[in-house]
């Protein structure tokens, strides 16, 4: 089937199998590759993108649910949590292999868009999904702290 | 994997290094035309416009090299941190090995302890023939040249390294550069020097194998046999035929799978759950968990080889005959995945002369002979070009290259014209073999009137890393695969009649080092121990620790305090707790760094928690201070999350974990806090990848006994009487 995908601000045609997941289509067709393939069942976040600003797991969205919405990945992410999530991470310098990272940004930046000044246990509850084998949760714990700062500054 | 570096080891090393600095900083010349910049030696290049380049002969998973070889670099040459560029260097091992290992590799913390003079020279002699050349353009002393931020300076004279870099390629290095003064450092032992993996890693432009796209490249995935051993007689495609994207099934030439080819990742992988097949199991792994588990504990009763020089069965036996008191376990610890976040993968394309690799190569030294092998190739042809690697673990690095040797065997079996990516799903990776090893320890320890040791046997049952493997030479010996035994069989502590016996368990299924390789077992196993003998002679966990310490004459006994001392200020150790908390502590010497940790936990209606880990390192010079507090912070996650919750098991040889919800791993609310402090040294750097990996478990289950009186001796804790909140 033809699909018209609305991705990171322009219209692409694409042509996939129904079943086909978004995530897929995103790294192997349109080839942005910054969204990752951790494990295939939603547990473990690396795919997250936002669909219409809301961060979901593209390795279990259909490429035939998507068609209207907007789909934002990695590479296109803007706006004041989507700046100051980046530039906590930077300063705090949370990565280590890096390859979850994309995931755990978009995830941050939906929870810092829906409670701008989250608790610990917010972060908690709203990242848990988010899978780092390299354990950087620490990190990214104080780093949505101070992307909180940087968006009230 | 454990290398022999004692400090005399390393001072051997460092000299190596210097000796090589003859040939190895031979300057090349200017690089092609159209280019400006010049190539100063194997490790350092100058653009036209005076950007440098550090190249990176260990891979970057995570660990920090990226930032940490740069570093020693950017030091020497009095650099502008922010502009230093970084790349990969090629598969070489005459330009880039290991000076620990000889070929090309990382593994075993090495990358900055191999290479701390090696690349601090490399700058150093980089630096030298910039000032030569500046000081013969500009007609002055070298003397009065001094660099700044990546500028020369003379009187009003200025000019960035690109303005001299051709000339200085062609000048021959001193033989011996001087490197700068530890009193003169500005970015070795800055606390917060910025990662330089860290703006690619946020904006989704870091590429890691996986993102490689090669024009007319197929995505494969193999369906290989679901027991290991299992070899295929025939496969059914034909129901894949109509799968969108499809492009072929064939068979791999070593007779381990059906090759699936795609357009795309998912055609590839629908394909597959299309296709069926049959298998030869006649030389298969068929056991089961509880047998292997059994297994392993009878091997216990006679152990094959005496691993610890200095004390046998016979005296421990005898030296226990008159103790007051025996404490006594058996421990059981199972198979494990190491699971890299980046799936397994690998890109293959062929080239005028042979074929390029597309890999986050851990170890280019066997990975290229093995893939020329595989492809009747001289290892010339096989060129490397190395990527970020997202996450390894210790599962990149491998004997037999076996995901660079399947990629190139489904390269082939298209017919070697195509590039093809094979790609690891997840499932393929937990049922993949090459696990940590299970390891079932048994021990009785004598213990006198006064609350002393007096004789300790102790046993170890694994399946063997190292034999048959080509590091079997260095690592076996009189049978005993040091990968079994070590942090147990050379614990530092002080203990009298302490033996330690060895039993092989053996399967098809291949195991592998994992983080931390033996001390992944054998520092869960001991630190338990130590806390079990405290408790039985009455004594505090630290005081006793430290009373196995006391020798002033030896540096492993002075560092192990160091941390000990250290971890125990910082954690409060001793200091009043709450109702249902408890503390727990563990120190472990791997990879000549020395770690200790203290773990504080809180109990809600039996569910346990872990509120706070302190850790204290001596890794020698610290580098990067902030990587070490890192890599700190991922060791004891990673620890955790598996000691808490993660097991590999099989049923008639079929394992049953087949993704994530079955190997849950460690999550964000898993740890309350981890706080990391580093001992100030100015001994030679070592390695931190691994170390901060073994104190932490046994740190989990002596908080866990300290607060609930439940003593565990079989992981995984949730899977035997632990949970967790």
């Amino acid at each position: 089937m033809t699909i018209e995908l609305s991705i990171n601000g322009k219209t692409r045609s694409v042509e996939a199998a129904p079943g086909t997941p978004l995530l897929w289509v995103i790294r192997d067709e349109l080839n942005l590759t910054g969204t990752k393939f951790g494990c295939g069942v939603a547990s473990c976040g690396a795919c997250t993108v936002h669909m219409d600003g809301t961060p979901v797991r593209s390795c279990q969205t259909y490429i035939e649910d998507v068609e209207g919405a907007e789909i934002t990945t990695i590479e296109a992410i803007e706006g004041k949590a989507a700046a100051a999530v980046q530039a906590a991470w930077r300063e705090l310098d949370v990565v280590q292999c890096g390859y979850c990272q994309s995931g755990q940004i978009m995830q941050a930046v939906g929870l810092l868009t829906e409670t701008p000044k989250p608790t610990d246990e917010d972060i908690d509850g709203y990242m848990a999904g988010n899978a780092c084998r390299c354990a950087t949760y620490q990190r990214i714990r104080a780093a949505i702290h101070v992307a909180a700062e940087k968006m009230e500054a | 994997m454990t290398v022999q570096t004692t400090r005399r080891g390393f001072l051997a090393g460092g000299l190596a290094a210097g000796a090589a600095l003859v040939v190895g900083f031979t300057p090349k010349g200017a690089l092609a035309a159209g280019h400006g910049g010049a190539e100063i030696n194997p490790f350092v290049k100058v653009d036209a416009d005076g950007t440098l380049t550090v190249v990176l002969k260990h891979f970057e998973m995570g660990q920090g090299t990226t930032t940490g070889l740069t570093t020693l670099v950017a030091e020497e040459m009095d650099a502008d941190w922010d502009a230093v560029a970084i790349e990969f260097a090629p598969a070489d091992d005459s330009k880039y090995a290991n000076l620990f290992f000889g070929g090309q590799g990382t593994g075993g913390s090495t990358a900055i302890a191999n290479s701390f003079m090696q690349y601090r020279q490399a700058g150093a002699a980089a630096r030298a023939v910039l000032v030569a050349a500046a000081a013969k353009q500009w007609g002055v002393a070298e003397s009065d040249i001094t660099l700044e931020k990546g500028m020369l300076k003379s009187g009003d004279k200025t000019g960035h390294y690109g303005e001299f870099a051709a000339a200085a390629a062609e000048m021959t290095p001193p033989a011996e550069p001087v490197l700068k003064d530890a009193s003169a450092f500005n970015l070795i032992g800055d606390a917060r020097l910025p990662r330089k993996d860290s703006a690619a890693k946020t904006d989704g432009t870091a590429t890691f194998a996986i993102d490689v796209r090669l024009p007319d490249m197929v995505y494969a995935v193999l369906l290989r046999s679901p027991k290991f051993g299992g070899k295929l007689t025939s496969f059914d495609a034909s129901a894949a035929a109509d799968i969108q994207g499809f492009v072929d099934a064939r068979a791999i030439a070593n007779g381990a799978g059906v090759a699936v080819y795609g357009t795309s990742t998912w055609a590839a992988i629908s394909a597959r759950d299309a296709i069926t097949a049959e298998w030869d199991f006649s030389a298969a792994e068929t056991r089961s968990t509880p047998d292997i588990e059994a297994e392993h504990i009878a091997l216990l009763d006679t152990p094959t080889y005496e691993a610890r020089p200095g004390a046998t069965l016979a005296d421990s036996t005898a030296a226990l005959e008159g103790a007051a008191q025996v404490v006594e376990a058996d421990f059981l610890l199972p198979h494990l995945a190491h699971a890299p976040m980046e799936p397994l993968n690998c890109t293959i394309e062929a080239t005028e002369n042979g074929v390029r690799v597309h890999d986050g190569c851990q170890f280019p030294t066997l990975t290229r002979p093995f893939v020329a092998g595989t492809l009747g190739l001289d290892p010339s042809q096989v060129e490397i070009v190395t990527v970020y690697a997202g996450g390894s673990f210790g599962r990149r690095a491998n004997t037999v290259s076996d995901y660079h040797v399947e990629a190139a065997l489904v390269f082939d079996a298209l017919g070697r014209e195509r590039p093809v990516k094979l790609v690891w799903t997840r499932e393929d990776d937990l049922a993949g073999g090459f696990y940590r090893p299970m390891a079932a320890h048994r021990a009785k320890i004598g213990i006198d009137g006064d609350g002393n040791i007096t004789g300790w046997d102790h046993r170890v049952a694994a399946q063997p890393i190292f034999k048959g493997t080509p590091f079997e030479a260095v690592i076996v010996h009189d049978g005993v695969d040091h990968g079994s035994v070590e942090g147990i069989a050379d614990t530092p502590y002080n203990i009298p009649a302490f033996s330690v016996g060895l039993s092989d368990w053996t399967s098809p299924m291949p195991v592998l080092w994992w983080r931390s390789v033996g001390h992944s077992h054998t520092a869960f196993v001991k630190e338990s121990l130590i806390d079990m003998a405290a408790t039985a002679a009455g004594r505090d966990p630290i005081e006793f620790r430290l009373s196995l310490l006391g020798d002033d004459t030896n540096a492993d006994h002075k560092r192990l305090r160091g941390v000990l001392e250290l971890v125990a200020e910082k954690s409060g150790w001793g200091g009043d707790l709450p109702e249902g908390r408890g503390r727990g502590v563990a120190v472990h010497k791997s990879f000549n760094t020395y770690v200790a940790e203290v773990i504080e936990v809180s109990t809600n209606d039996g569910a346990v928690k872990i509120e706070k880990v302190t850790c204290a390192v001596d890794c020698g010079v610290a580098v990067n201070p902030d990587v070490i507090k890192a890599q700190m912070e991922g060791g004891v996650g990673y620890a955790l999350g598996h000691v808490m919750r993660n097991q590999i098991t099989m049923t008639d040889g079929v394992v049953d974990q087949a993704n994530f919800p079955d190997y849950e791993p460690l999550r964000i609310y898993d740890i309350g806090s981890i706080d990391v402090h580093l001992v100030p040294s100015t001994e030679a750097p070592t390695g931190v990848g691994e170390p901060g990996v073994p104190p932490a478990g046994p740190a989990l289950a002596n908080a866990i006994a300290a607060a609930t009186g439940t003593r565990v001796t079989k992981l995984p804790m949730w899977e035997n009487g632990i949970e967790f909140a």
